[in-house]
């Protein structure tokens, strides 16, 4: 490392990929670097397995490919993954004791492009037990800190992949969101995060929450950095039976689009300053009501604003049914989920009870000793609504409602290009505030939920702080495919902003 | 109508979970407070709806792909029981089903 290169932890992807690029760094000397970071602040709880030789070895690699020329724009950066991604040689434990001590024979398809692409993994991250949760208190080896505030949570499920970043200890991370895991954490720590559009990123190797609504995606400090890494991460996948053909949209890289997707609006006589001339905002009454923090409001007021400066048109809509996603989104989630965890039988792979009478006696014993609480409530919900004489009043019902909530969307998307609000009602809470009571905690998800439900694509970016010195998420929202767009709008945004680019004191 | 102590023990031996006398009342409160929260989706007018399974389906017909139906998998028999918590000779070991 050079001695004018400082603070890798601090720069964007595109730094790092300039500085390897110009021999400051070595990709050893970087992977070295977060690792070292990594275990000075153990105590965040973020890392659940790191193996220094794994990694070094990826990063002797990468150091080969650069040495060689043979590189893309990631190669020797490092990243680090939610430990729902299985990984052929760091242990996967999706959060759970169910899954201890689980090495998958193979790697999920994210982590495979991600390694094709030269980036270094430096290991597994906490998260709630099987991205259950949105405080992280759900992980069987126990919450992630929030490195805004120790005695706070960091959100959930993908906590661990949040704090990870907003601390520094990795220049990105992957993350899940089934109902708001990778938007509602990313709000709480103050990072960028989407989630992609249902489809467009492989499941193929993502411990399986809830089938038709879990999606990968990347998390990391701006709309830059998440641009790159979804480019790799995206891509129609023969493993997923759900993913879909490569869209047009994505033809062109979305990181390519960051500069150009706004470049015909900007024409002549709208005025320099004006990226987003003429661009639609859509603005949810349902969003701004009584359970909103007055600071998220003031926050989210605020960026709406600077979109208005940057010359975005401010447009009035409505998502009728946005309550209506909790019920149906606490259906249809556990529904998947307890068809999903039933091949968790203690037979296979996974925890097994050490005394039991008989096959049926093991069976039941090993879920109730490897299942934490959270995961056992939904499994039990999901066997109700699924079971005789309630499925079609609770589950298929809970779908066509879900069918609703999506047209809500459409209708919504003839009057604007993006929906914007807030991506949580609070700023992180304290630990073990909302833990008693998990329809209280449930009624968080409220506005991350409706996205989830109709599998569009939907963003975090930090917009302020509020309260307590802690952080708060815009949520963008985009149309299927919009990618692209989204990541360009946020994009101008954090050119405006700097709330991106700030650090937790203790990890600056 | 809420559900009562035996809906619980049903639930917890169709999802396979053993379940203690303390968790059955904890869960009987919890599962109560949730099914409440759910009971909304009653009053919505759904009729001729058809439910949405693939969300993308909002905007166009989807149908699940199917494959040629070949092998696509190797042999690695030694990979996927490696973590098997009893084994012998390459097969799973459970508890005697049939005396």
């Amino acid at each position: 490392m050079t001695h004018d290169f400082m603070s890798p932890h601090l720069q964007s992807l595109r730094q790092l990929r300039e500085s390897l690029d110009t021999k400051q760094v070595s990709a050893v000397e970087l992977a070295e670097y977060f690792l070292a970071r990594a275990e000075m602040h153990a105590d965040l709880n973020a890392f659940l397995h790191i193996d220094r030789d794994l990694t070094l070895l990826q990063a002797r690699a990468a150091d080969a490919q650069i040495a060689s020329g043979n590189i893309s724009v990631l190669t020797g950066i490092p990243i680090a993954h939610k430990d729902i991604f299985v990984t052929q040689h760091w242990r996967t434990t999706a959060g759970s004791k169910m899954l201890e001590n689980y090495i998958s024979p193979f790697d999920a398809t994210v982590v495979e492009k991600l390694k094709t692409a030269g980036m270094v993994c430096l290991g597994k991250l906490n998260c709630d037990e099987f991205a259950m949760g949105s405080s992280n208190e759900n992980s069987a080896f126990g919450a992630v800190k929030n490195p805004w505030d120790q005695s706070r949570i960091p959100g959930g499920s993908s906590g661990g992949s949040a704090a990870t970043v907003a601390a520094g200890l990795s220049p990105a991370a992957t993350g899940t969101d089934t109902g708001g895991s990778l938007r509602q954490p990313a709000a709480m720590c103050g990072i960028t995060a989407i989630k992609p559009t249902y489809g467009t990123v492989s499941r193929y190797g993502m411990v399986a929450f809830a089938s038709s609504l879990d999606q990968g995606g990347p998390m990391a400090k701006s709309a830059a950095d998440c641009a790159l890494l979804l480019d790799a991460m995206i891509g129609f996948d023969a493993k997923d039976s759900t993913s879909l053909a490569t869209h047009e949209k994505y033809k062109t890289p979305i990181a390519a689009a960051l500069l150009t997707a706004f470049a015909s609006t900007s024409r002549a006589g709208t005025g320099v300053g004006k990226p987003l001339a003429g661009v639609r905002i859509g603005v949810p009454w349902e969003f701004f009501g009584d359970g909103l923090s007055p600071d998220v409001a003031q926050a989210v007021a605020a960026a709406l604003a600077e979109f208005e400066k940057l010359g975005a048109v401010r447009v009035e809509i409505s998502l009728p049914r946005t309550s209506l996603a909790i019920p149906a989104y606490y259906v249809i989630a556990p529904a998947e989920a307890s068809s999903n965890l039933s091949r968790f039988d203690g037979v296979r792979y996974g925890h097994r009870a050490a005394e039991y009478k008989d096959l049926a006696d093991m069976i039941a014993k090993s879920r109730a000793e490897g299942f934490g609480a959270e995961v056992k409530r939904r499994i039990l919900v999901g066997a109700y609504v699924l079971s005789h004489g309630y499925y079609d009043a609770y589950y298929l019902q809970a779908q066509k409602v879900r069918r609703l909530i999506s047209q809500d969307f459409q209708e919504a998307f003839k009057k604007c290009d993006f929906i914007m609000g807030p991506v949580a009602p609070t700023s992180a809470w304290k630990f073990g505030e909302k833990s008693n009571d998990p329809v209280a905690m449930y009624l968080e998800d409220i506005f991350t939920l409706g996205v989830s439900l109709a599998g569009l694509p939907g963003m975090s970016v930090p917009c302020g702080f509020g309260q307590n010195g802690l952080p708060i998420g815009l949520q963008v929202i985009g149309n299927y495919f919009e990618e692209a767009r989204m990541l360009a709008a946020a994009h101008q945004y954090q050119l405006a902003t700097d709330w991106h680019l700030r650090s937790p004191e203790a990890f600056k | 109508m809420p559900l009562i102590s035996d809906d619980i023990h049903r639930l917890a031996k169709l999802a396979r979970i053993d379940i203690t006398p303390a968790e059955t009342a904890r869960t009987l409160t919890e599962l109560n407070n949730i099914f409440s929260m759910v009971e909304t989706l009653q009053a919505v007018d759904t009729a001729g709806l058809e439910p949405l399974c693939h969300p993308i389906a909002t905007i166009h017909e989807m149908q699940l792909r199917l494959r040629p139906d070949v092998v696509t998998e190797t042999d690695h028999r030694a990979a996927n029981m490696a973590n098997a918590p009893q084994q012998e000779n390459g097969l799973f070991l459970v508890p005697k089903v049939l005396e």
